[in-house]
């Protein structure tokens, strides 16, 4: 364990050094959540009937979802491990002691959080300061909040297993960037990163919620306003460990397989 | 120009050596749009409208933003790469050539995987067209030929003003992908439908709602006036401030060394 932790660190502490970036990253989220709210503001003002969710908690969705982008966005891959893959540096990481699944899957974590971690606090808090029906509230009781927290570090799991299956499948096609595209828009989509899934008609939004994409944003987000509370978010909490379990499993059998027949490129 | 001619086939040529690759990209743009499409058509299977708009009314816009920007970013492309192009050196190799500065950088970076949007927005026309019961007369569809154009030349003068920045930041300048990339999410409605103060501000400083909010009044016959007709020509200066800055950019540049 202390060597994935070891690179968790390391990415972690080297993600922090952007600093400058990390300010115009929140501005822009910032924007981008805002307009994204206003929106939403439009079509509940048009019809407040025809609204799913509670107006508060799809803003609360989407200021969380802003604030905690990085964590949850499949886009975000790691250059770093397409690129080992197609220049054939990978074959210095197969000469590593360690297990490559872990490695990789340490240092997508770490960029994640370090990413997130600078961004989100100030993005909370003047979402919190907004003026009323834009404004994040709290979640409603503590132990929901609790249950989001622990929400949240399952559907990075969720995300990062499932961009694991993207690296492997980058052994055997090498170029991927298409692949990768489409991977990420669908799975994206259908985690509710566009619209919330409860926005979703039938029958979508019933095959959405059974698929292992539910498990991703769409959980947390919604388990911190209340929107999916007491018995349901244990359920789906449940859920999120199936899915990571499966997810890390079968990334794991891929992974075995792609290296027995790994073609290290380049000289 | 003809020089810029030899450089688009050049990167059609390179590009199509990898046909398989180069689908599945244009596949990728494509589905990434259509999220977002189909992010408002779930919303619409709700909704009837939205600040008076109706769902092929919306799609119109949807489609003149998307054509006008994947036209933008056909040809501008170079620009959204320009930050690397400072950072690895390769601007001091385009100065000294005895070119002019602009259609090199253009010339750099041609994608044309790029196509999977403009053929997203063409199949939205398609479908818009005819089904927003405008009745089509020559001045209205001189109207939507405007807006595509004009919202193109936005695009464009925004990507300029992104490439300027990095003559001071060096990095690309993320907040610009409010106005470039969000300018795109976001007139997939009509700006109206933010409330007042961003339409004014998509109006007067930024003026994305000009080739697209007013004609489409016009489109709909929610307005007559032939001003509203007009209303994209106003953006075009906005290209002028945008060319200055990049121009006070470049005096200010001094390399990156390396």
């Amino acid at each position: 364990m202390k060597p994935y932790l070891a690179i968790f660190r390391l990415r972690f502490i080297n993600g922090l050094q952007y600093r400058s970036a990390a300010l115009a990253g929140m501005a822009t989220q910032f924007a981008w959540g805002f307009m994204e709210i206003l929106a939403f503001a439009a079509f509940y003002k048009a019809n407040p009937a025809a609204f799913p969710m509670e107006f508060s908690h799809t803003v609360s969705y989407i200021w969380l979802q802003q604030a905690f982008l990085a964590l949850f966005m499949v886009w975000f891959f790691e250059g770093e491990i397409f690129d080992s893959i197609t220049t054939g540096n990978i074959a210095y990481e197969l000469a590593r002691p360690i297990d490559l699944y872990g490695r990789w899957f340490s240092q997508t974590a770490a960029n994640r959080v370090a990413k997130a971690v600078l961004r989100s606090l100030p993005i909370l808090l003047v979402a919190a300061l907004v003026p009323a029906p834009y404004r994040l509230s709290l979640p409603p009781a503590a132990g929901q909040f609790i249950l989001f927290l622990i929400s949240v570090l399952l559907s990075l799991g969720v995300v990062v297993s499932f961009s694991m299956l993207i690296y492997i499948t980058t052994v055997y096609t090498l170029s991927a960037a298409g692949g990768r595209l489409i991977a990420a828009a669908l799975a994206d989509f259908l985690a509710g990163a566009i619209i919330p899934l409860p926005f979703f008609p039938q029958p979508f939004r019933a095959i959405a919620e059974v698929l292992p994409f539910a498990a991703m944003q769409n959980m947390p987000l919604r388990i911190y306003s209340g929107n999916i509370a007491g018995r349901a978010a244990l359920w789906g909490i449940g859920i999120q460990i199936f899915w990571l379990a499966v997810l890390t499993l079968f990334g794991r059998v891929m992974m075995k397989k792609a290296l027995g027949k790994v073609v290290v490129q380049g000289g | 120009m003809r020089l810029y001619l030899k450089f688009v086939a050049m990167h059609l040529q390179s590009q199509m050596q990898y046909k398989i690759s180069f689908f599945l990209l244009a596949l990728g743009q494509f589905l990434v749009s259509f999220t977002a499409l189909l992010g408002v058509s779930f919303m619409f299977t709700r909704f009837n409208a939205v600040d008076g708009f109706r769902f092929p009314e919306v799609l119109l816009c949807l489609a003149t933003v998307l054509m006008a920007f994947s036209l933008a970013e056909l040809f501008g492309r170079g620009f959204d790469h320009f930050p690397r192009i400072i950072r690895s050196g390769e601007l001091d190799r385009m100065l000294v050539r005895p070119r002019p500065l602009v259609p090199q950088v253009l010339a750099s970076l041609i994608e044309f995987s790029r196509l999977g949007r403009l053929v997203q927005a063409i199949l939205v026309f398609c479908y818009a067209i005819p089904a927003s019961g405008i009745h089509w007369t020559w001045d209205k569809a001189l109207t939507l030929c405007l807006m595509v154009l004009c919202g193109s030349i936005v695009f464009f003068s925004l990507f300029l003003i992104y490439a300027a920045f990095s003559f001071f930041t060096i990095e690309g300048l993320e907040f610009m992908n409010v106005f470039t990339d969000g300018g795109r999410e976001f007139g997939r409605y009509p700006y109206s439908i933010y409330g007042r103060e961003v339409l004014r501000f998509f109006t007067y400083v930024i003026p994305l709602a000009l080739f697209q909010y007013y004609p489409l009044l016009y489109l709909l016959g929610r307005r007559t006036s032939i001003l509203y007709m007009l209303m994209p020509l106003l953006a075009l200066p906005f290209a002028i401030p945008a060319y200055a800055f990049w121009r006070y950019g470049l005096s200010k540049y001094n390399s990156t060394g390396s």
